[in-house]
């Protein structure tokens, strides 16, 4: 993490734009997991992990996300685009649309295999039946965000 | 009895034991699972990270397939999933404009009558009630229970257990013959949806959870989530490099090991896909 969750509930605080900027452009927010643990024991109780979400969708609206944040941006992409279509996540359908984004061909290539011999992976994908149902709410949901 | 199932999508591929599992444990007692017909992806970490409207919009037409199919009450044995449609109920209850536009992109009527229960709920409300006599093969072995974030954070929403220190599935897998022990990784993060995008802050993360595990003596690790599962037997080449040392201890699902308790067949409890060998 570039600033930890506190320093980037301080620099919010100051209202100044460079460092709202600077937030939206960090690292922090990509590497949190939202784990809620810091909501759990903030001593103001700030909801952060929702502040997270909501700074998250406005840098990459804002197409602002941290280049270092490159693999973890294209990873949500295909996750979501792998619903998209099917509905429902189809792993290797994830696995090759994040590997053609990232060109990270050689990672985990070793684990597909062995999730096959354990009946783990499923080589045709899951479709629902309302799949354009499906593709409406991306499509209403969409409306107000670039990506 | 009928209980709804919204299994989600780990369930059906990379983690179908859990599935299996969770079906097997609920048929010995008698509870038939009805899976929520044409059920979609809640959305899991990508949608809230990416679109608010459509990380609500997802499971709120989870919520409505399965109001439209009579259920009551529905079991989501995937902590994500569970904390996804829980949040959900929770933010449409409380703002009636997101409700609106979220009914309009889904055009499926939702009212938020149907009860969510994660597995602990599920187990506590249905089966351990009905454990005695039952538990003809102790599970006797030292546990490590593993609750992980979403089972029990944000608790303002989830209400479910303490968010220090949770007690159920300890409770849980006491009356099943074990004795789980004090440990202090509990509710640490074991690095989530990470798995493929930071595989070395998953080796980090679980690192530490599947060490002070081994270091207090723990002769198994149960958990109650597909992607704690995935991230700490799957990744276990990860942790042991992070751990420069190799560590066995095998990584179960509750319904697995209260199945073991059970003496039901360690075959339909999936137990033969773990990546870690199930020696217990």
């Amino acid at each position: 993490m570039d600033y930890p969750p506190s320093v980037i509930m301080r620099m919010l605080q100051t209202g100044i734009p460079n460092l709202e900027d600077k937030v939206l452009r960090s690292f922090s927010i990509w590497v949190c997991l939202t784990c809620e643990m810091c909501f759990a024991r903030c001593p103001m109780s700030i909801d952060i992990p929702k502040m997270m979400d909501f700074l998250r969708e406005k840098s990459i609206n804002e197409k602002k996300a941290n280049p270092k944040a490159k693999e973890i941006v294209a990873f949500h992409k295909s996750f979501l685009d792998s619903i998209k279509y099917t509905g429902r996540l189809y792993e290797i359908g994830l696995f090759v649309d994040y590997k053609a984004r990232t060109l990270k061909i050689l990672d985990d290539l070793a684990l597909a295999p062995k999730m096959m011999k354990r009946g783990k992976l499923n080589l045709i994908p899951e479709m629902i039946k309302d799949r354009s149902g499906i593709a409406s709410i991306f499509r209403k949901s969409n409306k107000k965000n670039k990506n | 009895m009928t209980l709804g199932l919204y299994p989600g999508c780990s369930l059906k591929g990379s983690s179908r034991e859990y599935a299996e599992s969770v079906i097997t444990v609920a048929k010995a007692f008698n509870i038939n699972l009805e899976e929520i017909k044409d059920w979609n992806c809640c959305g899991a970490t990508a949608a809230h990270n990416m679109n608010k409207e459509l990380s609500l919009a997802l499971p709120a037409r989870i919520l409505s397939l399965a109001e439209k199919q009579g259920l009551k009450e529905i079991v989501v044995p995937c902590a994500a999933c569970y904390s996804r449609l829980t949040m959900t109920k929770y933010e449409l209850a409380k703002d009636p404009e997101l409700k609106a536009a979220v009914t309009d992109a889904n055009g499926l009527e939702y009212t938020g009558s149907v009860n969510v229960l994660n597995i602990i709920q599920m187990l506590d409300k249905y089966i351990t009630p009905n454990l005695d006599g039952r538990v003809i093969k102790p599970f006797d072995h030292r546990v490590a229970c593993y609750y992980g974030c979403l089972l029990v954070r944000p608790h303002e929403i989830l209400k479910f257990d303490r968010e220090e220190d949770p007690q159920s599935m300890d409770v849980l897998m006491l009356k099943a013959g074990a004795t789980p022990i004090d440990w202090a990784f509990k509710t640490e993060c074991c690095g989530a949806g990470l798995s493929v995008s930071r595989t070395s802050s998953v080796g980090r993360l679980s690192g530490k959870i599947i060490g002070d595990a081994k270091d207090r003596g723990a002769e198994a690790v149960i958990v109650a989530c597909p992607m704690c599962h995935s991230n700490l037997d799957m990744r276990r080449d990860a942790i042991n490099s992070y751990l420069g040392e190799k560590i066995d201890i095998p990584v179960l699902y509750i319904t697995q090991a209260i199945g073991l308790a059970l003496d039901l067949d360690r075959k339909a409890l999936g137990l033969q896909r773990h990546f870690v060998k199930v020696t217990v």
